[in-house]
């Protein structure tokens, strides 16, 4: 009887990574899109504009889906090169606390809003696919929350690209980042975006 | 006070001129940058000293079923538009849609004030006369910064010269009426975009260029009705991914 147990555990885990692993991408943006508003709606404490809390939910719940080396690569665009590994990973870390912050701020500005999930046009063998949605509130006009979903090598999907309103987060980034580069290399962006951090880091702690 | 109003064009022109001379567009897509950086200062007190308070005070006195009341009212008289240039751009079933939301949310939806059509199934469009010119195949030109107005590219400057030509709510008589529809629209618009206002914050390294590129980016996507061609060259030299689209066949492709 033990063994049988041990051996349906193992059954339901074995299930459960194939499950996992082979997560559609429109399936993965609806779970997380709907555990992430779940708890945006019942939290006072977000609801009432607590951008710390907000930012910890989407770091636990929407970070392991996003693959913010490539978000960084597709923002700085063809100067991304240029940087050494090292740089690599500082500018990614400085983004991804940029991005995750930008797009927190996006998922709480909605109070009463309901998310329509469009179907998804994928062809087998698609790598590299547009995951649409939209959010609707009264009143107003709808507003079309894209994110572009890429198949990993271990078969998992992330997402490399969030487009709001046609819009995309990352590159709107390009130009503004190029100009940096420009101005004062890589080593200034990377400084840049530091300081953009610190500053709101800082402004948001004196309000909390 | 003439003579104040000159001086002060006067200051702001040299404003401009030099702050254009500090920072020498070299953006290609932004030949008018510094003018566009002086405009996007004088926007910036306009707004905080007088836009944004409005709209946040009109934002918390009203109870959200009357803010929808007046987002339907205005959505509904410019739907009578819409459907003019989705018939201009070409695409007559969108059209018809957009008039018969017209008829349904006027009657049924008692003057527009609800949005009874939407949940008939006759979905909202965004159409206007820049993205009509631009399904006629007329480029996008400099992107320009205005005072009250904001961004508009030279095309879209003279979309919206013929869109306010056109906007039935300036048609209204007695004039004193008209005045208020105006002015309660551009609040509800303003109070639409609050939201907006913390993503930018905190989210632009450069608060100037993150609107224009957003702006850019957000009519190319409107005139290819929410389907753009997806960004091609792409590094780590992945392939291009291209749709296949034509401005303005997007909805169609749904």
């Amino acid at each position: 009887m033990k063994q049988l147990f041990s051996l349906l555990a193992g059954v339901f885990l074995l299930a459960g990574n194939a499950f996992s692993a082979d997560e559609a991408p429109d399936v993965l943006v609806k779970r997380v899109t709907e555990e992430v508003l779940t708890i945006v709606r019942t939290d006072k404490d977000i609801q009432s504009g607590n951008s710390k809390k907000a930012i910890e939910l989407v770091e636990t719940k929407v970070l392991p889906h996003f693959n913010f080396l490539r978000m960084t690569s597709l923002a700085v665009g063809k100067d991304w090169n240029k940087a050494s590994p090292e740089q690599k990973k500082r500018l990614a870390k400085e983004f991804e606390t940029l991005l995750v912050r930008t797009y927190s701020n996006a998922l709480t500005a909605y109070k009463s809003q309901t998310i329509v999930y469009k179907p998804l046009k994928m062809q087998p063998g698609d790598t590299d696919v547009l995951v649409r949605t939209e959010i609707r509130q009264p009143g107003q006009q709808a507003v079309q929350l894209d994110y572009g979903v890429e198949k990993q090598d271990n078969g998992a999907w992330k997402v490399y690209d969030v487009v709001v309103a046609g819009i995309s987060l990352v590159t709107n980034y390009r130009e503004t980042f190029a100009q940096e580069v420009r101005n004062g290399g890589i080593d200034g962006l990377i400084t840049t975006l530091a300081d953009k951090n610190k500053q709101v880091d800082a402004k948001n702690e004196k309000k909390s | 006070m003439k003579k104040m109003i000159a001086k002060s064009v006067a200051s702001l022109t040299v404003a401009a001129c030099l702050s254009g001379a500090a920072i020498a567009g070299d953006n290609p897509n932004d030949p008018a940058e510094g003018w566009n950086r002086a405009m996007f200062s004088v926007n910036e007190v306009l707004d905080t000293a007088i836009a944004k308070p409005v709209a946040q005070g009109y934002d918390y006195v009203t109870p959200l079923p009357v803010k929808a009341v007046v987002g339907n009212f205005f959505s509904n008289i410019a739907d009578l538009m819409i459907g003019a240039n989705n018939l201009l751009q070409g695409k007559p079933s969108d059209a018809f849609n957009d008039w018969g939301r017209v008829l349904v949310n006027t009657t049924i939806g008692i003057g527009g004030a609800f949005d009874v059509a939407s949940e008939m199934g006759l979905d909202k469009h965004y159409e206007d006369f820049g993205q009509t010119m631009a399904v006629w195949g007329a480029g996008e030109g400099a992107y320009l910064f205005w005072p009250v107005i904001g961004p508009r590219t030279v095309r879209d400057t003279a979309g919206f010269v013929v869109d306010s030509y056109t906007d039935p709510v300036w048609y209204i008589y007695p004039v004193d009426v008209r005045n208020t529809l105006v002015g309660v629209r551009y609040i509800d618009q303003r109070a639409a975009l609050l939201p907006t206002d913390k993503i930018i914050e905190e989210g632009a390294t450069d608060k100037y260029a993150y609107i224009r590129d957003a702006y850019l980016q957000h009519r190319r996507n409107a005139v290819y009705d929410g389907n753009p061609p997806r960004e091609a060259a792409l590094p780590n030299g992945k392939a291009p991914v291209e749709l296949q689209s034509t401005p303005g066949s997007g909805r169609g492709a749904k």
